[in-house]
């Protein structure tokens, strides 16, 4: 029980973080941010991992490699390209 | 002690990611933000394989090859025009993810002698239902703005009464992971469940709407994220999931301000023109003027000050490296030239500064609509390019217009208005759009690209 209102504090804290952060996020950087925060996102990579890598039963093994999978699509991509996109927004300034 | 370290490492990791959206926010510590969030992830994946709950790493690393493969092949390969079906594919992959992690999660809590907690399979079911709907209404989307799946509102009857129907039914089974997680089928059953919903929810959901839904399906992806914190007990995974659950909430809601539609009207409700609103024909009728580029080109030599207002249709033709040109070469006679950028202009948040940052266009030059408004009557000439409903004057004008009250770029209070477009056809909100009819506007009909080059064409020889 402790952990779980633990738990939730974290969420909410973290949700009033994130408001905060990006309120004033300019139009012209909605795309990489969306992309950015996206490739975060992927952060359920971790937990892919240790699926993956404890294999404690098959099925969980095969479900943890397509989540690391889809995960790292996530991740890689969507760093990548937000990168991609933003030397396009830094070069001329 | 190990736990004390990775649980350090994990917090590290999620500051990172902190000042990484922080660096986000604004264009000259954009890319160093970026990479401190890929840092943040290195640091989170790198300690994670320190855990010595792992047996084995070649399953791990073949996924990782893999994913890593196919993702940077994405990202380099993928054409700017693209970006908003990439977009949406990679937050349906962080769904999905989010999803699977959940449910082979749940098959190990279940497999020792020990039951669950309720925190694991509240969470492990909330995580399969948003994981399921955020992959398939992600999936949609990506088919819709690809062009594979009509683009435009596909309805049926009894469509909402259906939504609400297998909402209930995934909120049922939900139920059920919770009282008998030992029961294998049931999670799998509200992930297909979930999926249908997730394909029924975005269906009906048309072209220029997309912004919003792309912005929504990004936070429901830091949404799964978080569930799968709380299945995992892992703060890295609460905290990071919230703060892009919390970014993309924030862009839903600026791009609904930005339609001056509530969120449940964009998802449930249906955009179609009024009755007795007036027809095509009443509104253009012996009254729409059309130009040729060597005419507008003589208008842009007389200005002082021109404003170019870039729509979906700019994206179609790929205009956007004439378009620039177009404007260097004003610039380069001394004439003024910035760009006026609609918050929904195309088909995701921040679509056409990616657009006009890829043909090279100095950010300075991109206005928002509610800084370029109050100047718009000193404006000589305002080209539109591929835009039709932002610009439509009937939102200031027609209460009973399904675009009332939206707000617009007020190009008719230019001195000319030259749009570029293929026809009258009407926009995504299937209306006439009285601006095409005015006394300063002239029509330039033709493909946004090649009206584009004449006009430079035509610039050269004066």
């Amino acid at each position: 029980m402790e952990t779980l209102i633990a738990s939730i504090t974290i969420f909410v804290l973290a949700i009033f973080v994130g408001f905060e952060i990006i309120t004033k996020i300019p139009p012209t950087l909605h795309t990489p941010l969306m992309s950015g925060s996206n490739a975060i996102s992927g952060i359920t990579l971790v937990g892919a991992i240790l699926s993956a890598g404890t294999q404690q039963t098959l099925i969980t093994t095969v479900l943890g490699f397509l989540a690391v999978v889809f995960a790292t699509i996530n991740v890689v991509g969507g760093f990548m390209v937000t990168n991609r996109m933003l030397e396009m927004f830094k070069k001329k300034s | 002690m190990a736990d004390f370290f990775l649980n350090v490492g994990y917090l590290l990791a999620a500051v990172l990611f902190i000042f990484g959206l922080k660096g986000l926010t604004h264009p000259r510590t954009a890319v160093r933000g970026n990479l401190l969030g890929a840092c943040g992830m290195l640091l989170a994946v790198g300690i994670t394989l320190t855990d010595q709950h792992i047996v084995s790493f070649q399953v791990i690393l073949v996924g990782l090859v893999v994913g890593a493969t196919i993702g940077a092949v994405l990202a380099i390969k993928i054409q700017m025009t693209a970006m908003p079906e990439l977009v949406a594919l990679f937050n349906g992959f962080g769904g999905i993810a989010s999803a699977l992690v959940a449910g082979a999660a749940l098959i190990e809590s279940t497999s020792g002698s020990q039951l669950p907690t309720t925190q694991l399979t509240v969470a492990t079911a909330a995580s399969g239902l948003i994981g399921a709907v955020t992959f398939w209404g992600s999936l949609v989307a990506f088919g819709k703005l690809r062009g594979l799946i009509n683009e435009n509102a596909i309805l049926f009857s009894g469509q909402q009464l259906l939504n609400a129907a297998l909402g209930a039914i995934a909120l049922a089974i939900s139920a059920g992971v919770v009282i008998d997680p030992a029961n294998g089928i049931l999670y799998w059953l509200l992930v297909l469940v979930a999926s249908v919903l997730g394909i029924l929810l975005v269906i009906p959901i048309g072209g220029a709407d997309m912004p919003v839904v792309v912005a929504l399906l990004n936070s429901y992806s830091g949404l799964a994220a978080a569930a799968t914190g709380f299945v995992l007990t892992n703060n890295v995974l609460i905290i990071t999931g919230s703060l892009v659950g919390a970014s993309g909430l924030i862009l839903t809601q600026i791009m609904c301000k930005a339609m001056n539609r509530s969120l449940t009207n964009v998802l449930f409700g249906v955009l179609a023109p009024t009755e007795g609103g007036p027809t095509a024909d009443q509104v253009y009728t012996g009254r729409v003027k059309s130009a040729t580029p060597e005419e507008v080109a003589l208008l842009f030599d007389a200005a002082r000050r021109v404003v170019i207002v870039p729509g979906y249709g700019m994206a179609v033709s790929q205009a956007q490296h004439p378009v620039a040109n177009l404007a260097a070469l004003l610039k380069e006679r001394g004439i003024q030239v910035e760009y006026a950028i609609h918050p929904v202009a195309g088909r995701m948040p921040g679509h056409m500064n990616v657009l006009l940052a890829e043909a090279d266009v100095p950010y300075e030059d991109l206005k928002d609509m509610d800084e370029i408004n109050p100047t718009m009557d000193q404006v000589d000439v305002a080209l539109v390019i591929g835009a039709n409903d932002v610009v439509n004057p009937l939102a200031r004008t027609d209460p009973s217009s399904p675009i009332a009250g939206m707000p617009i770029i007020d190009v008719d209070k230019a001195k000319t208005v030259v749009i570029i477009k293929r026809s009258l056809s009407p926009g995504f909100a299937g209306i006439p759009n009285p601006l095409f009819a005015l006394d300063n506007a002239l029509m330039l009909f033709g493909d946004g690209k090649k009206m584009v080059l004449d006009i430079i064409a035509a610039l050269k020889e004066t």
